[in-house]
């Protein structure tokens, strides 16, 4: 889905003509694909409203006003790690201090309170845990299902897919088509961190490397499940390794088109081995957002995460090429161990409120991006 | 409306003065990213260095007794209530020396609207501040003074001559709030009138002191009233150039008797802040508010006309009673200010550089 050239009256306000990033801003607007060399321009240049302006009309061109949310559930069902990244303040080893681990049946009577709310999706990430047999995962997709038969299910990250294939010796097929059977609807973007081998050797060496990361979405594309990315930004990469990083997606889109969304994700400094960088600015954050939109002109949405954002600059981030502002999420453990200062849920009304502040008009979806009650909502994903 | 928008723009780009109604077609039709780009802009043309100031500074509130019951404040108690206190000299003193000690210059000082202190207790603790410790007063908002000259039924100008005989440096904006009767009448029935709050300010620069200006938005205003507030400002300060900055923060509703007012995040901050830019032609400063807003907003907003980032805070009672917590300190601010790309520098009230 390339954007189609935008209507001939909008033009470069004059405030931007003289904009260092005039070239890239005009090529946006004519639905011309970016290059590398733009993106990387795009990252260094400090005309962040010239780059915001640019993103807007693009996301506008895609989604006019519209600004998405939905009713979801997270479930981090243990934070037992065989990986230690150094970013990650959530995992813990097996017997630690604050380790858990949820049985199938604490996973359902976590989730009870909220059978027949509405609710559209259960994000279910988890640590690689190292012991854990295949069957407890298709166990609890089962269970959930049978349980709350409405519900999407958006689970495992390719990290915990990938090593899925490894403890099963099954291949990624098959370890995906059986947790499809047992009722996985999407897999979420996570995992991704950031692509280039020099970044995850320093961060994260041991698990699924960018390659295998990459199988598991496009073989997830290709049995029919749609998956999101992400891109972990602010720590040690550089301005060309995240041009990098978004422009893989940009190539693994245009072979499949299963991708649903794009997540750029601020690092969180606190409690981990990386918490000397601190975090990266709210401009930082916008640019992610920004230039992500500008450069995957194939994927059709671009989240601003507002957990991890925290709720202003998700707020923000609608005007700077963000479409969604994810759920009325609780339970959420990985940013807030590291430190995230957001409430862990919204109500529904305040997430409306939100955005509506944002001149948005706010809009429930479910986990494939239906409008929320249309047809088609909570059905097979198309 | 476009065509009054067209030429709002235009006047802004071109450092031109505007009038009420661009003022006001700017903020309720601007687009977002060219209002935040006009007021950079702006910024840049007053303040062509790429510098960010700050300064380290502390809030001190003498007592949170108060008979004005604002319907927005979480911090005053009335007087009687158990959890009223009125800060000793020694109390105030420790607090001084904290401040010191992290290289601090100045003290925001103030309080509630306490029933019967006399002037002379403000002296007294003026003057106990004075004789022992080097920092700056920025004290006493419009509606304390204004408090103060009823409580003992003297002129505002003598009480603004005898505090800064005592020792008071500067007066803090607070208490602007809006400057607008109506809107004043619903959040703070009891305290100072507009043109009050714009003649104790008047007063104080006609008897040299220096003030800043605050707005407080995002409650019962509309649009075209936070432009209303901003043209008083500027009308007072075409007549006295007495004001140094100009400071909006947004409604903090939680524990307040104004709850029920949904609160506003960062969208309208953000375009608030980039207006008052543009139609504060003659304000020199605008501060960032990242006591409500966050650091990471206090951030975006040096690229919306905002050139300071106010100050390290050991202690804000008066926001964080509202249940906002945000903490900065300096080397915090420094890592911010440095992030946007620009210089930190530490700054006095009046906005010169200090060595740090
Ligand atoms: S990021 Fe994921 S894989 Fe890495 S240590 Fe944390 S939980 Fe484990
Ligand atoms: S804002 Fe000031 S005057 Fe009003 S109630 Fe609070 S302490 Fe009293």
């Amino acid at each position: 889905m390339r954007a189609a050239p935008a209507p001939p009256r909008l033009s470069v306000p004059a405030v931007f003509r003289t904009s260092d990033i005039l070239p890239q801003v005009e090529k946006a607007l004519a639905g011309e694909r970016l290059t590398f060399e733009d993106g990387v321009r795009l990252f260094q240049s400090e005309d962040v409203n010239a780059l915001g302006w640019a993103a807007n009309a693009v996301r506008e061109r895609l989604h006019g006003n519209v600004a998405y949310y939905l009713k979801n559930r997270h479930i981090n069902y243990t934070n037992i790690c065989k990986y230690d990244c150094m970013f990650c303040s959530f995992y813990r080893k097996e017997g630690q201090e604050g380790a858990w681990l949820w049985s199938v049946d604490q996973v359902l009577e976590h989730v009870a309170p909220y059978k027949d709310k509405g609710l559209s999706e259960f994000h279910i990430v988890g640590g690689v845990h190292p012991t854990l047999p295949f069957s407890y995962y298709t166990d609890m997709l089962r269970a959930l299902k049978r349980e709350h038969p409405g519900v999407a299910i958006k689970a495992f990250t390719a990290i915990e897919i990938a090593y899925l294939a490894e403890l099963t010796g099954k291949s990624l097929g098959d370890v995906l088509k059986e947790l499809k059977a047992a009722g996985l609807d999407m897999v979420p973007g996570g995992g991704a961190e950031v692509f280039a081998d020099r970044v995850r050797y320093k961060v994260c060496r041991d698990k699924a490397d960018a390659d295998r990361w990459f199988e598991v979405h496009e073989t997830a594309h290709a049995l029919g499940i749609p998956t999101n990315a992400t891109m972990l930004y602010g720590h040690i990469e550089t301005v060309e390794e995240r041009v990098d990083h978004i422009l893989r997606l940009r190539d693994l889109q245009d072979r499949t088109g299963g991708l649903k969304s794009y997540i750029p994700l601020a690092y969180h400094p606190d409690f981990n081995r990386l918490a000397k960088l601190g975090a990266p600015s709210g401009l930082d954050a916008l640019r992610n957002v920004a230039v992500g939109r500008l450069l995957l002109d194939n994927v059709p949405h671009i989240k601003a995460y507002w957990i991890m954002l925290g709720v202003k600059v998700a707020q923000l981030a609608l005007s700077w090429g963000a479409n969604d502002i994810d759920g009325t999420v609780t339970w959420e453990r990985i940013y807030h161990m590291a430190g995230a200062e957001t409430p862990e849920g919204l109500t529904e009304e305040r997430l409306r409120e939100v955005i509506r502040e944002a001149g948005r008009e706010p809009v429930e979806r479910d986990a494939f991006y239906n409008v929320a009650g249309s047809e088609g909502a909570r059905g097979n994903p198309s | 409306m476009a065509k009054l928008l067209d030429r709002a723009s235009e006047k802004a780009a071109a450092h031109e003065r505007l009038d009420f109604d661009e003022g006001v077609a700017l903020l309720t039709e601007g687009e977002t990213h060219v209002l935040a780009a006009l007021a950079h802009k702006r910024r840049l043309h007053l303040h062509p260095e790429p510098v960010v100031t700050y300064i380290v500074e502390r809030n001190i509130n003498y007592t949170n007794a108060c008979v004005t019951y604002c319907r927005f404040c979480a911090f005053y108690r009335a007087p009687g209530d158990k959890e009223v206190y009125v800060l000793s000299h020694e109390q105030i003193g420790r607090k001084i020396e904290e401040l010191l000690e992290v290289g601090g210059i100045q003290i925001l000082l103030q309080g509630g609207h306490h029933p019967d202190l006399p002037l002379t207790w403000y002296e007294d603790m003026l003057r106990y501040i004075k004789e022992r410790y080097p920092v700056n007063v920025h004290g006493f908002s419009a509606p304390e003074i204004e408090h103060i000259a009823k409580v003992e039924e003297l002129p505002v100008e003598t009480v603004i001559r005898r505090l800064r005989e005592a020792g008071l440096g500067t007066i803090p904006g607070a208490g602007g709030e809006m400057l607008v009767d109506r809107v004043r009448r619903i959040i703070a029935p009891l305290k100072t009138t507009t043109e009050a709050w714009i003649d104790v300010h008047r007063t104080a620069h006609r008897v040299g002191m220096r003030s800043t200006a605050t707005m407080m938005f995002g409650h019962a205003e509309t649009l075209a009233e936070r432009v209303e507030h901003m043209e008083r400002v500027r009308q007072l300060q075409d007549e006295t150039k007495g004001f140094t900055a100009f400071i909006l923060w947004t409604f903090q509703p939680e524990n307040t008797a104004m709850w029920r007012y949904s609160k506003l995040e960062s969208h309208q901050y953000l375009r608030t802040a980039a207006v008052a830019r543009l139609y504060l032609d003659n304000v020199r400063n605008l501060q960032a508010s990242w006591v409500t807003q966050g650091a990471r907003v206090a951030e975006i907003s040096l690229r919306c006309g905002v050139n300071d980032m106010g100050s390290t805070m050991l202690e804000e009672n008066v926001v964080s009673a509202a249940g906002t917590t945000y903490a900065l300190d300096g080397p915090g601010i420094e890592r911010s200010i440095r992030m946007c790309g620009f210089e930190p520098r530490r700054r006095n009230v009046y906005y010169e550089a200090v060595l740090s």
